[in-house]
């Protein structure tokens, strides 16, 4: 009977006094949580604590020596390699996140203002591609992108060049045009929800008080959707700094990337601490760039109104 | 101000046909080129060929990648699906302090670089000194595939007419009858797209697979391992397009059962993840 009682909003309502009943539902809930927390902090929050620890370690050959240093971020933050690979990295992400997010614009607005009854079957075709194998897709810019690919036979076929091109594979190009692609449903879906959510009478009162569509556009579907353009770029950019698929199949030699680094640390150079000061650092990095985003945004749209 | 909205009208639908074009284009060579003669995957075609596919059934360690990665996509969609159930229910039907970072942690692999999940995953694991396996790999699995669990059974979970289960209860249900003759049938559609969602994002997996298993691969490992041999790329073209073509299948199947749970629940709105 407990569970019925809980449910009903009338006795919810009154529930402020009654404390017994609220503190069973606070222990129902955790209780019926804590399989899934238990396994996210085991197998998330923990290993990500040790990463940080051995941040602060030195690897000397088999041995780990747990006295605390820095060493591994001076090493990460002033060796050239290092430094440059992470500048690359965040360039890329950059780059990757605004890219897609305004391309995916577009699209979002198109089906939320235009897409009429079709509108989950558009929402269908766009996740499609990313339910996909991102190693497959990643395969198949590298065979447009080649030496004798598709663009290379295409634009030959259309006389546009003589001799195919090497310009287009294995550049930060090629990269960032691969992630462009590999992440535009991630980029779509957060601002075709809050465009959604953008209260259409708002548009009409705008409309009607002699806004013009740009102006009305700028100053209200604009900021009003900002929420949804934050979570995108977000959404975009943190895991995209990270990327190790796409720099080592079309990045060449100019592409890698800091995860490329990241994954000898762990594998054949076997320095553990400074690959986990290497992770560490990156996240920190691209956090802090996603957090003057977020505020440079905001920001604007505030601005906007 | 009606030019601009004419405009818009008319540019917009060819935008969206554009980038679909964009979506959709390299993800339909894979399949173009697995029926090509040639080797070398370029314009134009030299004739039309099933041999690349033939191959696939005689190549030993492909079927053992594929056996693999079917193991590991069914465990780490049954167990993603559990301890998403516990959460989304948890989600939906309580409210109790914490739940905000606690279902933030649930959620953060979704935007965590996968190599950083990856790589303290590793660390861990080799710390407690267990060996790399099928096994870690499907622990790394189930983690990743939380959190799209969560959502999609969120969506299913909420909306869901609660008087219900209260009817049940009070009619003399057990709190188990209820759960199993009531709640159980209502979510069963989103429990089986969460379980095929899960299902698909595991058997794609390269990353995690790549750091956590040992001496087993799993299909990307294997194809991964394909990719450093030019001659070998129109066999792998072809076990792609069979993936696509079974991922597509998949993901049909889980958003029609999405849709009639949607339909099931009333509940309108999102779409797969949202």
């Amino acid at each position: 009977m407990t569970v019925a009682a809980e449910g009903s909003p009338s006795i919810r309502a009154s529930a402020g006094q009654r404390r017994p009943l609220l503190q069973s539902e606070q222990a129902k809930g955790l209780a019926l949580i804590s399989p899934t927390f238990l396994y996210a902090l085991v197998l998330l929050a923990v290993p990500i604590l040790v990463v940080i620890a051995y941040s602060f370690w030195t690897q000397h050959y088999l041995t780990i020596d747990r006295t605390f240093t820095l060493e591994n971020y001076r090493i990460a933050l002033t060796e050239p390699i290092y430094r440059d690979l992470l500048m690359r990295s965040l360039y890329v992400s950059l780059v990757v996140s605004i890219c897609t997010v305004v391309l995916a614009y577009p699209i979002a607005y198109f089906i939320s203002f235009y897409g009429g009854s079709h509108k989950s079957l558009w929402l269908f075709l766009i996740t499609i591609p990313f339910w996909t194998s991102y190693l497959l897709r990643v395969m198949a810019w590298k065979v447009i992108l080649g030496y004798s690919g598709v663009l290379n036979s295409g634009l030959m076929g259309l006389g546009i060049i003589d001799e195919p091109s090497t310009a287009f594979l294995y550049n930060t190009s090629a990269v960032v045009i691969t992630l462009t692609h590999a992440w535009a449903t991630f980029a779509i879906l957060p601002i075709y929800v809050s465009l959604e959510k953008v209260d259409r009478t708002l548009l009409e009162a705008a409309t009607d008080l002699g806004d013009g569509p740009v102006r009305r556009f700028l100053r209200v579907t604009l900021p009003l959707s900002m929420p949804g353009v934050i979570s995108a770029l977000m959404i975009v950019m943190i895991p995209t700094v990270g990327d190790y698929v796409t720099p080592r199949l079309v990045g060449g030699k100019d592409g890698v990337m800091i995860a490329n680094a990241i994954q000898a640390q762990f594998g054949k150079a076997a320095n553990w601490p400074l690959g986990s000061a290497l992770s560490v650092t990156t996240m920190a990095i691209v956090t802090a760039m996603a957090g003057a985003t977020v505020f440079i945004l905001r920001w604007a749209a505030r601005r906007a109104r | 101000m009606t030019a601009v909205r004419k405009m818009l009208a008319n540019w917009l639908p060819l935008y969206a046909a554009l980038y679909l074009g964009f979506l959709y284009l390299p993800i339909l060579l894979l399949p173009i080129f697995s029926f090509n003669v040639s080797a070398v995957p370029k314009f134009p075609l030299t004739g039309f060929t099933f041999k690349w596919y033939e191959s696939l059934p005689r190549t030993p360690a492909l079927i053992d990648a594929t056996w693999n990665s079917l193991i590991v996509g069914a465990s780490a969609a049954v167990l993603s699906t559990i301890l998403g159930i516990c959460a989304a229910r948890a989600i939906t039907r309580y409210r109790f302090a914490g739940q905000r970072p606690i279902s933030g942690l649930i959620m953060a692999p979704l935007v965590l670089p996968e190599i950083i999940v990856a790589v303290s995953m590793l660390l861990v694991l080799l710390q407690l000194g267990l060996s790399l396996s099928l096994f870690t790999v499907v622990l790394g699995h189930v983690l990743i595939c939380i959190p799209y669990s969560v959502t999609v059974l969120i969506s299913g979970f909420e909306g869901f007419d609660r008087s219900l289960e209260e009817a049940s209860a009070d009619l003399g249900e057990t709190a188990f009858g209820t759960f199993r003759r009531v709640t159980l049938p209502m979510v069963a559609p989103a429990i089986i797209s969460s379980l095929l969602c899960s299902f698909t994002i595991s058997l794609d997996d390269f990353i995690i697979a790549f750091f956590l298993t040992g001496t087993d691969v799993t299909l990307p490992i294997y194809i991964w391992g394909q990719l450093r041999f030019a001659a070998k790329l129109p066999s792998v073209l072809a076990l792609g397009s069979l993936l696509l073509v079974g991922s597509l299948l998949l993901l049909t199947l889980a958003e029609i059962m999405r849709r009639r749970a949607e339909r099931r629940t009333r509940n309108a709105g999102g779409g797969v993840f949202v």
